[in-house]
C-alpha cells in the first residue's frame, strides 16, 4: 500500500515539474504544422484570432520532415492542421492516413473541385501557376506555344530548367504522364534536357537571372519568383507566356491544408479552413506572395493580374501526388538532374 | 687552444635588458666531456641551446671544430652543425617504435647501413629486446638510452645532453651516468652535459664549468673545483667544507687553529693579515692520539663513513669525514688532525 | 560512485535510438528504388560524392594544416590577429558561402557580367562555378578550421619542440615539419578531417546550391520525392555503416601509438620569418580570410543593407539572437560536460565495449541534418506516448505532450548531433594527459576532483576551448533538428534563414545571416583568444 502511495507520490511530483516545462492543452487554439514560412500565414492567422477570438499556434518546417513528424506522433500529435506549398504533399499525408476529410458547404464552395482532393482531406487555398518565362529581346512569342514544344529541337541551347529535385517540377512531370502517358512524358522531358544550356539551376530566381541576362532564352517557373524578381528590377527583358492553353492548360499547384486525423481541436481547425478559403483570407492568402487565390471569385492583386488571365490545367492535383514517384524516377531515367 | 673541438669565445646573449649568458668562454677538447653545471636558472640551458643553434646570440663566437657558427652576423642552422641532442624530456617520438626512433637521423643512409647502424647501437644501450616497442612502453631508463642512441646515431661531431637524468629515480641516475659516459667514449663522441647534480657531473665529464648567473666561474676538473676553487661561491657551490678563520704567515704558509698549513695566499694578503681557509671534510682525520680534541655536535652516517660535525674548544666549527667503524656520539670528544698539504685560502669578507 | 563510468555506454545508447529507427527500415520492402537507384543515378552518385569527400579532405587539410604551421610557428605581419581571426569563416554557414560564391562569380553575377560587357563579347574561358571544383573549393573554404583549430592545438603544444629535435638530428626545418611535426600531429588532424569528413557527407544545403548530387541528395530525393522514408532510410543506413567504417580504420591504425606529451606545454617562442617569406606567409594568410570570411561578409552586408529596413524589427531579432544564444550556451555546456566524462571513463576503465562506445557516440555528426532530425524525434514522441498515457491511467488526467516541445528535447537532439564535435578536441587533449601526470598528482596526496581541476584542466583546457568553441557555432548554425524539435514560437536565426532562403529569398536571407556570424565571434573571442594567451 506504502508502495503504492509513493508511487503516486513521484507521480505526482513528475508531472507537476513536467508541467513547467511542457505546453498544455488549451481549449480555444488551433495548433498547425506549416510548410509555408511564417511571414506568408502569420498574417491570415492573426485575422483569423481578431475574428474569433481562436489562437492559432503554429511552427514551420520542410514538408517532408512535418509529415513524418506527423507519422511518428501518431495519435498523440498536436497538430490539428497540416499546410503544405504543393499538392503531392497533400496527397502523400491523405495516403499515410494523417488527414481527416471534412465535408464543408463552405469549402466546396469556395474552392474549384480541381484544387482539392476528391476525398476531402485537403484543400487548395493558393494557386501557382508554372509558367513559360522568356526573354523578350531573343524570343518572339509566337515561337512559344506548350511545356511539350519547350523539348523541339528549335530551343536546343536555349531552355534553362530549375534542378528535378524541386517538387514543383515533379508535380509538373506528374500532371504530363497523367495526361500523356508514361512514353510521350519521357521523351518530352528528354527533349528538354537535350535543350538545356546549362546543367539545371538551383532555384527559379537563379533561372530567371538566366533567362534575363541571355544565356538561355525560355524557362519555367513559378509566377510569384517573376513577380519578386519584376518588383525589384522592372526593367528586366522578361515575359509571362501562357503556355498550353489551345489544350490542357497551364500547370498549377497549390498552397493548400488539409485538417489532421487525430487533431484535438477539430471543430476550431475546421473553422480555420473555412476562414482560409474565404474571401476575408484569401486575398492576403495570395497576395502576400504574388499568388492567385484558389477561390475563382477573388481577383489577384493588380499586379499580378497585369500579366493576363489563363486557362489553367483542370486535372484534379492529387494526380500531381499519385504520380510523383513516377515522375522522379522518370526524370533521373533521361538524366534530368 | 687551437686542438679545440668546440669553442666558446665571450659568449653574451640577453633578452631585453636581462642577460643570460655574461661573456662566456670555455673550450673543449675533441673526445672530451664537458659539463655545465649551475642551479636552475644560471643559464646554463640556454648556453646549450646556443651552442645547438637554436638561440642565436648577442655578441661573441661560438665555433664548432674551426668553423665559426654562431658569430655576430651569422647563424649556421641548427640542422648543418652536426651536434646532436638529448633533451631533458627526451623527446622521444610516440609515434615511432624504438628502432625507427633511433634510425630517424639516417634517413641519408642506404637502408642496409642504416640498420646496421641501429643495430650497433642497440646492443650499444642494451635495447635489442625492445626494438619493436613504442615509447610509451618502455621504463624511464630505456627511454633515456632511446634518446641517446637516436642522439649518437649520425655521430654528430658533438653530442649535447640537457640535464639527461633528471627524469630518473636517484638509483638509475648514478649507474646510468657511468653507462653513459662509456658508451659516449666507446663512440669517441664529444659531449657537453648540463646538470644541477654535481655528482652527475663528477661522475661523467671531464671537465665543468660551473655557472652562476650566466658567468662560467671556474671552467676546471673535478678534482681542482673541489680541491681548488676560484673563489668562494665555487668553494660553497661544489661538495662541503667550512671556512676557518687564519693569519698569513708567509707568501706559501697560513697559519690557522689546527696548526700551520701550506696554501694559496690570495693576492693584496700580506703576512699578518687574516684570511679564510677552506677546510673539507676529508682536510681533517680522526686521531685518537692527537692532542686537538673536538667536541662532536652531530653525526651523519653514511654507510662506508661517517660525517661528523664538530666544536673546537675556540667554538670552530669543523667538518670531518671518518671511517664509520669510528662510531662517536654527540657531545663525546674526538682527536683529529689535519691530512692536507694544500689549502685555499679567501680574503675574509 | 563510478556511475560516471557508464555515461559513454548512455551516450552511446542515445545516439543508437536514431541510428536504430534509421537501421530498422533496413527489412522495410524498397527493393523497387533501389533497383531504380542502380538502374539510373546510383554510380554517378557515388562518384561524385567520392571525390568530394577525397577533395575536401584534401583542401580542408591543405589550407588548415598550414595555417595552422604558420601561426603556431612562425612569426610575420598580422600573424596574432590572425590566429584566431582565421577561425572566423566557423561562424558563415557553408551554405551562405555557398550563394556568395554562386552569386559573385556564376554566369549572372557582377563579375562575369562586367567582364561580359567590358569584353563585349560571350566569355568561354571563365571557370564555371557551379561544378565539382567549385563546390569542393566552397566547402573547402568553409570547413577548413576544423582542421585549422585542432592541428593548432597540436602544434602550438609541440611544434617548436619536434623542430628542434629533428634539426638536432641533422634535418631541414621543412623535413622536420614533414616528418616529425606532421606526424605528431596525427590524432589531431585526423580528428579535424573527420568532422570535416562526416560534414561534407551530411551536408545538403552546399550541395543543393550548387545542384551537385551526392548520396546525401539521393537520401532527401528519394525521402521527399519518392516519399519512401524507408528507402531513404536505407541508404543512411549505408552512410553510417560507411563512416563508422572509416573511423575504425582510423582508430586501428593509430592502435599501439601513443601521443602523450609529458612536457608542461611551454610557449616556445615563434621563429620569426625573414625578408621575402614574412610577407608571402602574411599574403597567403590574408587571402584565405578575405576569401572565406571577408569576402562573403562584405556580400551579406551589401544584401542586408537593401534588405534592413522592410525587415528589421529590433524587438523580433532580439528573440531570434536570445534564442539562438540560449541554446547553443546550453548544449555547449551540456555537451562538453558529456564529453568530458566520457573521455574521463574511457581513459580510466579502458576496454573494448568501452572503445566501441565511445565510437559510437559520435556517430551522429556523420547522418542528413533531416534524417537524424527525425530518428530523434520518433523515439521521444513514443515515449512521450507511453508517459501521457501513464499519466491517464493513473490521473485520468489529458496531458498531451510531456516532453515533447520543450527545450529538453532539443538538447539531447543537439547532444546526439554533436558529441562527435565536442569529443575529437577534447579526447586529443586528453592524449596529452600522460598515466605518469596522474601517478605524480596522485603521489602529491592531489585525487578525483581536485586531479582533475589541478592537473588535468590547464592541460586539457585548450581542448575544452576548442571543443565549445566549435559546439557553439556548430548548434547555432544547425537547422533540421532545430526545426523539427523546436517549442511553438521558438524561432531562432537559424529558422529565420531557413524560412527566407526556403523561398528562395536569399538576399533577405542576409539579415539574420549576419546577426549568426556576428553571434558566432563571441565564443571565439571569448574562448580562442583565452586560449592564446
Amino acid at each position: 500500500m506504502s508502495h503504492l502511495i509513493s508511487a503516486r507520490l513521484i507521480s505526482v511530483l513528475l508531472l507537476a515539474s513536467s508541467l513547467l516545462i511542457a505546453p498544455l492543452a488549451v481549449a480555444e487554439e488551433v495548433i498547425v504544422y506549416s510548410a509555408r514560412i511564417e511571414q506568408l500565414i502569420k498574417p491570415m492567422f492573426d485575422a483569423f484570432t481578431h475574428e474569433t477570438g481562436i489562437k492559432v499556434k503554429y511552427t514551420t518546417d520542410n514538408e517532408g520532415a512535418l509529415l513524418a513528424r506527423l507519422q511518428a506522433e501518431g495519435k498523440n500529435t498536436p497538430a490539428d492542421m497540416l499546410i503544405t506549398v504543393d499538392a503531392g504533399n497533400l496527397w502523400a499525408a491523405a495516403q499515410s492516413g494523417l488527414l481527416k476529410p471534412v465535408r464543408s458547404e463552405l469549402l466546396e464552395n469556395n474552392i474549384p473541385p480541381h484544387l482539392r482532393d476528391p476525398d476531402h482531406e485537403w484543400f487548395g487555398l493558393s494557386v501557382r501557376a508554372r509558367t513559360i518565362i522568356y526573354n523578350t529581346k531573343k524570343v518572339n512569342p509566337s515561337e512559344l506555344s506548350t511545356y511539350e514544344d519547350l523539348a523541339d529541337p528549335k530551343w536546343h541551347k536555349r531552355l534553362c530548367l530549375r534542378s528535378s529535385k524541386k517538387v514543383y517540377n515533379q508535380s509538373l512531370v506528374a500532371m504530363m504522364l497523367a495526361e500523356h502517358g508514361a512514353a510521350d512524358t519521357e521523351k518530352v522531358v528528354k527533349g528538354w534536357v537535350a535543350n538545356l544550356a546549362t546543367p539545371p539551376l538551383p532555384d527559379d530566381t537563379k533561372a530567371l537571372e538566366y533567362v534575363a541576362a541571355g544565356k538561355c532564352d525560355v524557362t519555367v517557373v513559378n509566377t510569384y519568383y517573376f513577380g519578386r524578381l519584376m518588383h525589384k528590377d522592372p526593367d528586366l527583358p522578361l515575359a509571362v507566356f501562357w503556355p498550353n492553353q489551345q489544350s490542357t492548360g497551364v500547370h498549377v499547384n497549390v498552397s493548400g491544408a488539409g485538417i489532421t486525423r487525430y487533431g484535438r481541436n477539430q471543430k476550431n481547425a475546421v473553422k480555420l479552413l473555412e476562414f482560409l478559403s474565404s474571401s476575408k483570407a484569401q486575398n492576403l492568402f495570395a497576395d502576400l506572395n504574388m499568388e492567385y487565390p484558389a477561390n475563382p471569385a477573388i481577383k489577384p492583386d493588380t499586379f499580378v493580374a497585369g500579366w493576363g488571365t489563363f486557362k489553367q490545367n483542370p486535372l484534379n492535383l492529387s494526380k500531381a501526388g499519385e504520380l510523383q514517384t513516377t515522375a522522379v524516377k522518370l526524370m533521373d531515367r533521361v538524366g534530368y538532374q | 687552444m687551437s686542438g679545440a673541438l668546440l669553442q666558446l669565445d665571450h659568449v653574451m646573449q640577453s633578452y631585453g635588458a636581462q642577460t643570460i649568458l655574461d661573456d662566456l668562454t670555455f673550450a673543449l677538447e675533441k673526445g672530451g666531456i664537458g659539463c655545465l653545471l649551475g642551479a636552475s636558472g644560471c643559464g646554463k640551458t640556454t648556453a646549450l641551446r646556443c651552442i645547438a643553434g637554436f638561440e642565436s646570440i648577442s655578441t661573441g663566437k661560438v665555433i664548432l671544430n674551426g668553423v665559426c657558427v654562431s658569430c655576430a652576423e651569422f647563424s649556421m642552422p641548427p640542422e648543418k652543425r652536426r651536434v646532436g641532442m638529448v633533451f631533458q624530456d627526451y623527446a622521444l617520438f610516440p609515434h615511432l617504435n624504438v628502432a625507427e626512433n633511433i634510425s630517424f637521423g639516417l634517413y641519408r643512409l642506404p637502408r642496409a647501413e642504416r640498420n646496421q647502424r641501429v643495430e650497433e647501437l642497440l646492443h650499444i644501450v642494451q635495447l635489442t629486446a625492445v626494438v619493436d616497442r613504442y615509447p610509451h612502453e618502455l621504463s624511464g631508463g630505456q627511454q633515456q638510452r632511446v634518446a641517446l642512441a637516436r642522439a649518437l646515431a649520425p655521430k654528430p661531431e658533438l653530442l649535447l645532453l640537457d640535464e639527461p637524468f633528471s627524469n630518473l629515480d636517484v638509483s638509475l641516475r648514478e649507474q646510468l651516468g657511468v653507462e653513459v659516459r662509456d658508451i659516449i667514449k666507446s663512440q669517441g663522441a664529444t659531449a657537453i652535459l648540463v646538470t644541477h647534480d654535481q655528482a652527475e657531473a663528477f661522475a661523467i665529464a671531464d671537465k665543468i664549468g660551473v655557472m652562476h648567473q650566466g658567468r662560467i666561474q671556474q671552467w676546471d676538473s673535478a678534482f681542482n673545483l673541489y680541491h681548488r676553487p676560484n673563489n668562494r661561491y665555487v668553494a660553497n657551490f661544489i661538495g662541503q667544507g667550512v671556512f676557518v678563520p687564519g693569519i698569513v704567515i708567509d707568501s706559501r704558509h697560513i697559519s690557522i687553529e689546527l696548526g700551520v698549513v701550506a696554501g694559496d695566499i690570495p693576492p693584496q694578503c700580506i703576512p699578518g693579515n687574516s684570511v679564510d681557509v677552506l677546510l673539507r671534510p676529508d682536510d681533517v682525520v680522526h686521531d685518537d692520539t692527537s692532542a686537538t680534541q673536538a667536541a662532536v655536535m652531530h653525526q651523519s652516517f653514511r654507510g662506508a663513513d661517517i660525517l661528523y660535525k664538530l666544536k673546537l674548544s675556540s667554538g670552530t666549527e669543523l667538518l670531518a669525514l671518518v671511517s664509520s667503524h669510528h662510531d662517536h656520539k654527540a657531545g663525546e670528544k674526538i682527536g683529529i688532525k689535519l691530512t692536507t698539504d694544500q689549502v685555499v685560502a679567501f680574503a675574509p669578507q | 560512485m563510478t556511475i560516471w563510468r557508464f555515461i559513454p555506454f548512455a551516450a552511446a545508447l542515445l545516439v543508437l535510438a536514431p541510428v536504430a529507427v534509421i537501421f530498422s527500415a533496413f527489412f522495410a520492402p524498397a527493393d523497387e528504388i533501389w533497383q531504380h537507384l542502380i538502374d539510373t543515378t546510383l554510380t554517378t552518385l557515388l562518384i561524385n560524392t567520392f571525390w568530394l569527400a577525397c577533395g575536401v579532405i584534401a583542401g580542408t587539410a591543405l589550407l588548415g594544416i598550414s595555417l595552422a604551421w604558420l601561426t603556431s610557428v612562425y612569426e610575420f605581419p598580422g600573424c596574432g590577429f590572425f590566429s584566431w581571426a582565421l577561425l572566423l569563416p566557423l561562424a558563415m554557414p557553408a551554405y551562405v558561402i555557398a550563394f556568395v560564391a554562386l552569386g559573385l562569380l556564376d554566369f549572372t553575377g557582377p563579375i562575369q557580367t562586367w567582364l561580359r560587357a567590358w569584353l563585349d563579347s560571350e566569355i568561354s574561358w571563365f571557370p564555371e562555378i557551379r561544378s565539382r571544383p567549385g563546390v569542393i573549393v566552397v566547402l573547402t573554404f568553409a570547413f577548413y578550421p576544423y582542421v585549422y583549430l585542432l592541428a593548432r592545438n597540436a602544434f602550438l603544444s609541440q611544434g617548436k619542440r619536434s623542430l628542434e629535435v629533428a634539426q638536432s638530428l641533422g634535418l631541414t626545418r621543412r623535413q622536420g615539419f614533414f616528418k616529425v611535426a606532421l606526424p605528431m600531429a596525427r590524432p589531431w588532424i585526423a580528428g579535424g578531417l573527420m568532422l570535416v569528413l562526416m560534414e561534407t557527407l551530411a551536408d545538403f544545403g552546399t550541395v543543393a546550391v550548387f545542384n551537385y548530387n551526392t548520396f546525401t541528395t539521393a537520401i532527401y530525393k528519394t525521402w521527399f520525392g519518392m516519399f519512401s522514408l524507408s528507402a531513404a532510410s536505407q541508404l543512411a543506413s549505408v552512410l553510417i555503416i560507411l563512416v563508422f567504417a572509416v573511423i575504425v580504420l582510423e582508430q586501428h591504425f593509430r592502435m599501439r601509438m601513443r601521443y602523450a606529451e609529458s612536457k608542461k606545454s611551454q610557449r616556445a617562442q615563434r621563429i620569426p620569418l625573414q625578408g621575402a617569406d614574412k610577407w608571402l606567409a602574411a599574403s597567403f594568410v590574408v587571402s584565405v580570410f578575405f576569401l572565406a570570411f571577408l569576402l562573403p561578409l562584405i556580400q551579406l552586408s551589401i544584401w542586408a543593407v537593401n534588405s534592413l529596413a522592410a525587415d528589421f524589427d529590433l524587438t523580433q531579432y532580439g528573440e531570434f539572437l536570445w534564442h539562438s544564444l540560449a541554446l547553443s550556451g546550453s548544449a555547449t555546456v551540456l555537451i562538453t560536460l558529456t564529453v568530458i566524462t566520457m573521455v574521463y571513463a574511457a581513459r580510466r576503465f579502458p576496454g573494448i565495449a568501452m572503445r566501441h562506445a565511445v565510437r559510437t557516440a559520435t556517430i551522429g555528426y556523420a547522418l542528413p541534418g533531416t534524417v537524424l532530425a527525425i530518428g530523434v524525434y520518433t523515439p521521444m514522441v513514443w515515449l512521450d506516448g507511453k508517459l501521457s498515457d501513464w499519466v491517464l491511467q493513473w490521473f485520468q488526467l489529458e496531458t498531451g505532450q510531456l516532453i515533447q516541445g520543450t527545450l529538453i528535447t532539443m538538447l539531447i537532439a543537439y547532444l546526439i548531433r554533436f558529441l562527435a564535435v565536442g569529443h575529437y578536441p577534447i579526447d586529443g587533449a586528453m592524449q596529452r594527459v600522460t598515466h605518469h601526470i596522474d601517478e605524480a598528482a596522485m603521489s602529491l596526496g592531489t585525487h578525483g576532483w581536485g586531479m582533475i581541476r589541478k592537473i588535468h584542466f590547464p592541460i586539457l583546457k585548450p581542448g575544452v576551448f576548442t571543443a565549445a568553441t566549435l559546439v557553439f557555432i556548430d548548434v547555432m548554425k544547425e537547422m533540421p533538428i532545430t526545426l523539427m524539435t523546436r517549442p511553438f514560437g521558438w524561432d531562432t536565426l537559424s529558422v529565420r534563414i531557413y524560412s527566407l532562403t526556403s523561398e528562395g529569398q536569399w538576399e533577405r536571407a542576409a539579415l539574420p545571416a549576419i546577426t549568426l556570424v556576428a553571434a558566432g565571434l563571441i565564443p571565439i573571442l571569448f574562448f580562442m583568444r583565452r586560449t592564446e594567451e
